[in-house]
């Protein structure tokens, strides 16, 4: 966990100073480019994001594992702050870039369909009572959203659109320059690393606030307090 | 630097507002989401620990 904490941080304020202040402006767009280092990165983390959400309600479903609940419940709010990140920084470079602040565009749309999966997995847990079947119906809605991912990946080589395709290739040459590319691929991994982090961040409160009444929970927490110090910690 | 001056740097050509909007906006929503599970954890403890000290 503080490794990740720390990958993080240092990739994210290195990628972001250098991105902000050294690399060169683009050509075309000028300086607004320079959002690119958290467009892409954010955008990239939720739809993996997703996946994530969705892997863990397919093992909930199989194994009935309650750690996988609880991984899907907590990707849920994560995955939606962070679409809804993509699609406000997006928003914000479409105006110098094109000239408007949002199109119904192919990319767009089907992002805002995403972050409206991630609200709709949000709410749906919280309609039940029955925390199982809570599990159970956002596990099913999870999977079945999972076929917007592709949509979004291939979106902009299927349909015409205004948002430019991929400029990173694993395969073959990437079309961004490489002053560019490097802190850009230092914040892609950076903001991965804290969405690793924020995941299991936010899975540990979880498993904490639903054991806070057994035995185990009640000896870590007084052990802490009485010295135990940070050993304790690290096995929650 | 790329900018001659900390002004070009705030001020990007015109492009300032947009970008340095984008960077806030995120760096408030990800402080949210890193500050959420740390309050949430330190509450939960305190409270485990009132409920012990009742208890014993």
């Amino acid at each position: 966990m503080p490794f990740l904490a720390i990958a993080a941080l240092g990739l994210l304020s290195w990628g972001i100073v250098w991105g902000l202040a050294f690399v060169p402006e683009d050509y075309k767009q000028g300086n607004s480019f320079r959002i690119i280092y958290i467009h892409v990165p954010v955008a990239a983390v939720a739809m993996a994001g997703y996946m994530v959400m969705a892997f863990a309600g397919a093992i909930n479903l199989i194994w009935r594992m309650k750690l996988a609940e609880m991984v899907m419940k907590c990707a849920a709010p994560i995955g939606a702050a962070i679409t809804f990140l993509a699609l406000f920084t997006g928003a914000i470079w479409g105006k110098p870039t094109w000239g408007t602040w949002w199109v119904w565009d192919a990319r767009i749309t089907s992002v805002l369909v995403l972050f409206f999966l991630y609200l709709g997995v949000i709410a749906l847990y919280e309609a039940f009572d029955n925390k199982q079947a809570a599990a159970k119906a956002c596990a099913v809605l999870a999977i079945v959203g999972a076929v917007n991912i592709p949509i979004i990946y291939y979106s902009v080589e299927w349909w015409y659109s205004l948002h430019q395709p991929a400029s990173i290739s694993f395969t073959g040459q990437s079309s961004i320059e490489s002053s560019m590319l490097k802190p850009l691929l230092a914040t892609i991994s950076g903001f991965y690393c804290l969405y690793g982090w924020l995941l299991l961040a936010h899975t540990r409160a979880e498993i904490l606030d639903r054991e806070r009444k057994t035995r185990w929970v009640r000896d870590m927490v007084m052990n802490e307090q009485s010295g135990g110090g940070r050993t304790a910690e690290d096995k929650a | 630097m790329y900018f001659d001056s900390l002004q070009a740097l705030i001020a990007m050509d015109g492009h300032g507002p947009y970008v340095w909007g984008a960077y806030g906006m995120c760096f408030v929503v990800m402080a949210a989401l890193v500050a959420a599970p740390i309050r949430r954890q330190a509450a939960l403890k305190k409270q485990i620990r009132q409920q012990a000290r009742r208890e014993s």
